[in-house]
């Protein structure tokens, strides 16, 4: 589904992404772990298209597609989502609304007619279950006065709302506590099918519990140091990540 | 960032959808401004000569008044004997059915989306189409007539209710208000009147329809509502201009007069003619507005959508003479290019335990200028009042401005006021969430826009929201980039 060779990005004149490889198919949930500052999060932003990103070498494939090509806009039609770690609030516009343009444009790009206002709801009530999330909430302005848990809670609804092919949690688990982390999770993996993939960005093992990955990488200085199962996740939260700056250090 | 602003700079530079002209015959009065020419309009329209002293006092004391300079625009001196103070479109005088009005008039207001046919109509919504200086058309006259509403052209009124309109022409806004309501009075050449008897609760909502389609010419036209004790009035204008190099001057003063119980909501979709994108042409806004609200319990609501026009200069406001009532202003203004807007509001507190809310959203992008001024004066009898005041401005860019002055004037102790403002700019995280989710940057910036504006736009009838919601997206169009 997605494949990285030599991925080469900066930002201004500092190069974040040193070489990045990685293959994932369908069906695959990949995490990639790592120290703060190792370039996890910018990975997550350039294949989503943040132009605050340079990208000076290396090529992106989706889905047959030459990714870096495509505008974000494009990317998001084509089935990748970001789950960002910070969402912003967009006051006066509620997630309803939001939802609704969004996945009215996706279905345009694909070729398919609007959903109306009675189907638009149903599914939404569908997908409501899903990541347990009170309707009240979607009323509300995006993201607005939202607590760190029902952010994440709604990025995970809105992945949920328009089923991307590539989901990508950047650092999802960052400022929520175990109740928020599990509904999080469980809606995650529900959501997950032999058709899609999932790339988990996270700073520690815990979210890993409850996502159960196939693949762990280790990146380091912008490069994929260390991949294997998920038992490298385990490895890394009992030795600690100077076990890999260590073992860098030396070679 | 710089996506950013290219994506502004598109979305702002959409060009003007109502700039053409039409070609109506047109009977003109000639250039300039003199007694003679205030003679000349008053019996073009065969008024009876307390109308014409009236102008002729008006027209006496604007002669001694200076133009006001304290706004925050720019505009280079304008030539008041260079411009056309009258100019109505010819047909046989009055037409008294719409199957009178010239066929090229009702397609002229067809192409602004405007049916003057009533049949056509699904909505209930009474029109006064004025074109240049006259009204030509106002629909479901008879309807409306049934009730007791009067809702006609200014000059019907003067001919059909001398009485009323003698009794309330400038009870408002006095005859030498200001510079340009002094202007207004003494050349004005048509408008709406509008008379809600005791008790009615006025079934449909009442609209005027303003064009400007002859070139060099001015317009002044006047707007006067009257709700009795215990009515309710919603009334809307709409107005429009074709591009024209020269700058053309808009001088209207509307008044509002609601007795005891009485309730006016007043909403305005400005879109005259901005200017093109190098600040060429345009028309110049100067209106005076204000609503008294002269018996207990009354209440005035001002809901403008201010778009268009190359420079704005407009304060609707609210005198709160009845103990209990209330005054509302929410606004939205837009401001784009080399566009200025002065706008804002002055609420007056007279009476006992009176409340005023002031919710100002203004847009700014391209290099355009857009300020708040507002006054909110408590005076010494009005206690235990109360004023909340909301000023936000939304910058696009970084070539424009969002300025505010508030002033705050309280003379008594019991009284409470409140004012909050913030300035934000649509940021790029913004748009990048909204791409993200497979959102397109027009889109985008739409959906941001209307967002921060829905507050203000709620307060319009249903239908004009969205009118309202896409002329905000097609005025911003092409300003992110």
């Amino acid at each position: 589904m997605l494949t990285i060779k030599n991925l080469k990005a900066k930002v201004e004149d500092k190069l974040i992404l040193n070489g990045i490889n990685l293959q994932v198919n369908a069906g695959e949930i990949h995490a990639i772990m790592g120290p703060n500052g190792s370039g996890k999060s910018t990975l997550a932003s350039v294949l989503a298209g943040r132009e605050d990103y340079e990208v000076t070498e290396g090529e992106v494939q989706f889905l047959g597609k030459n990714l870096l090509e495509l505008d974000p806009d494009v990317r998001a039609c084509e089935g990748i989502f970001l789950a960002f770690q910070y969402p912003v609030e967009i006051p006066g516009v509620s997630t309803v609304n939001f939802m609704k343009t969004a996945l009215n444009k996706i279905r345009e790009y694909r070729g398919q007619p609007s959903l109306d206002a009675v189907a638009f709801l149903q599914l939404m009530k569908e997908k409501m279950k899903l990541v347990e999330i009170d309707q009240s909430l979607l009323s509300r302005s995006l993201n607005e006065g939202f607590s760190g848990g029902e952010k994440k809670r709604n990025e995970i609804f809105q992945m949920a709302m328009l089923e991307p092919k590539l989901s990508i949690l950047d650092e999802t688990d960052s400022g929520l506590d175990i109740d928020a982390l599990r509904i999080v999770a469980n809606g995650v993996n529900k959501l997950r099918s032999k058709n899609n993939a999932t790339i988990v960005v996270t700073h520690y093992q815990r979210l890993l519990e409850h996502i159960v990955p196939d693949f762990v990488h280790v990146l380091y200085k912008g490069k994929i140091v260390k991949s294997g199962g998920k038992e490298l996740a385990l490895e890394l939260e009992a030795k600690g990540y100077d076990w890999i700056k260590n073992e860098m250090e030396l070679v | 960032m710089a996506k950013d602003n290219q994506v502004l700079e598109e979305i702002t530079s959409k060009e003007y959808e109502h700039g053409w002209t039409v070609n109506l015959e047109a009977d003109e009065s000639p250039k300039g401004l003199s007694e003679d020419i205030v003679r000349f309009i008053s019996s073009k329209k065969q008024e009876p000569e307390w109308l014409l002293e009236w102008r002729l006092k008006a027209f006496r004391s604007w002669q001694k008044m200076v133009e006001p300079k304290w706004a925050n625009v720019k505009y280079p001196e304008i030539n008041y004997q260079d411009i056309i103070y009258y100019s109505a479109p010819k047909q046989k005088a009055g037409p008294n059915k719409l199957s009178e009005v010239d066929p090229e008039l009702i397609k002229t207001f067809e192409k602004l989306g405007i049916s003057l046919t009533e049949q056509k109509r699904l909505t209930g919504i009474a029109v006064d189409a004025v074109i240049d200086s006259v009204s030509v058309a106002t629909t479901f006259k008879e309807k409306l007539g049934e009730l007791g509403v009067i809702f006609c052209s200014f000059s019907e009124a003067v001919r059909e209710h001398p009485e009323l309109v003698k009794k309330y022409l400038g009870s408002v806004v006095p005859m030498n208000d200001n510079y340009f309501a002094a202007l207004n009075s003494a050349v004005f050449s048509d408008g709406s009147f509008c008379y809600i008897p005791k008790g009615v609760r006025c079934p449909m909502e009442l609209s005027t329809y303003f064009r400007i389609n002859a070139a060099n010419t001015g317009q002044f036209e006047r707007t006067l509502i009257v709700a009795e004790e215990g009515s309710y009035v919603s009334y809307l204008e709409g107005c429009t201009a074709p591009m024209r190099d020269e700058n053309q001057l808009h001088a209207a003063v509307v008044e509002l007069y609601a007795m005891k119980d009485a309730q006016i909501k007043y909403s305005t979709v400005q879109n005259w003619y901005p200017g093109d994108k190098n600040g060429k042409g345009g028309i110049y806004n100067f209106v005076t507005k204000r609503g008294l609200c002269a018996g207990d319990h009354s209440k005035i609501s001002w809901t403008q959508v201010e778009t268009g026009s190359a420079i704005t200069w407009k304060y609707p406001s609210c005198i709160l003479k009845g103990d209990y009532s209330m005054g509302e202003f929410y606004s939205v203004a837009v401001t784009n290019n080399y566009q200025q807007a002065d706008t804002g509001t002055k609420m007056t507190h007279i009476g006992k335990n009176t409340r005023s809310r002031i919710v100002s959203k203004g847009i700014s992008a391209g290099k355009s200028q857009n300020s708040y001024r507002g006054q909110v004066h408590v005076m010494k009898r009005a206690t235990n009042s109360r004023n909340f005041s909301q000023c936000d401005s939304l910058l696009m860019g970084d070539k424009c401005g969002a300025h505010t002055f508030p002033y705050i004037d309280v003379e008594n102790s019991s009284s409470k006021i409140e004012h909050e403002a913030t300035t934000s700019k649509i940021g790029e995280d913004q748009i990048f969430y909204c791409l993200q989710r497979g959102i397109d940057e027009e889109a985008a910036v739409a959906l941001i826009v209307n967002g921060y504006a829905k507050e203000v736009l709620s307060q319009l009838p249903m239908e004009f929201a969205v009118e309202a919601q896409k002329l905000l997206a097609l005025t911003l169009e092409g300003s992110v980039g």
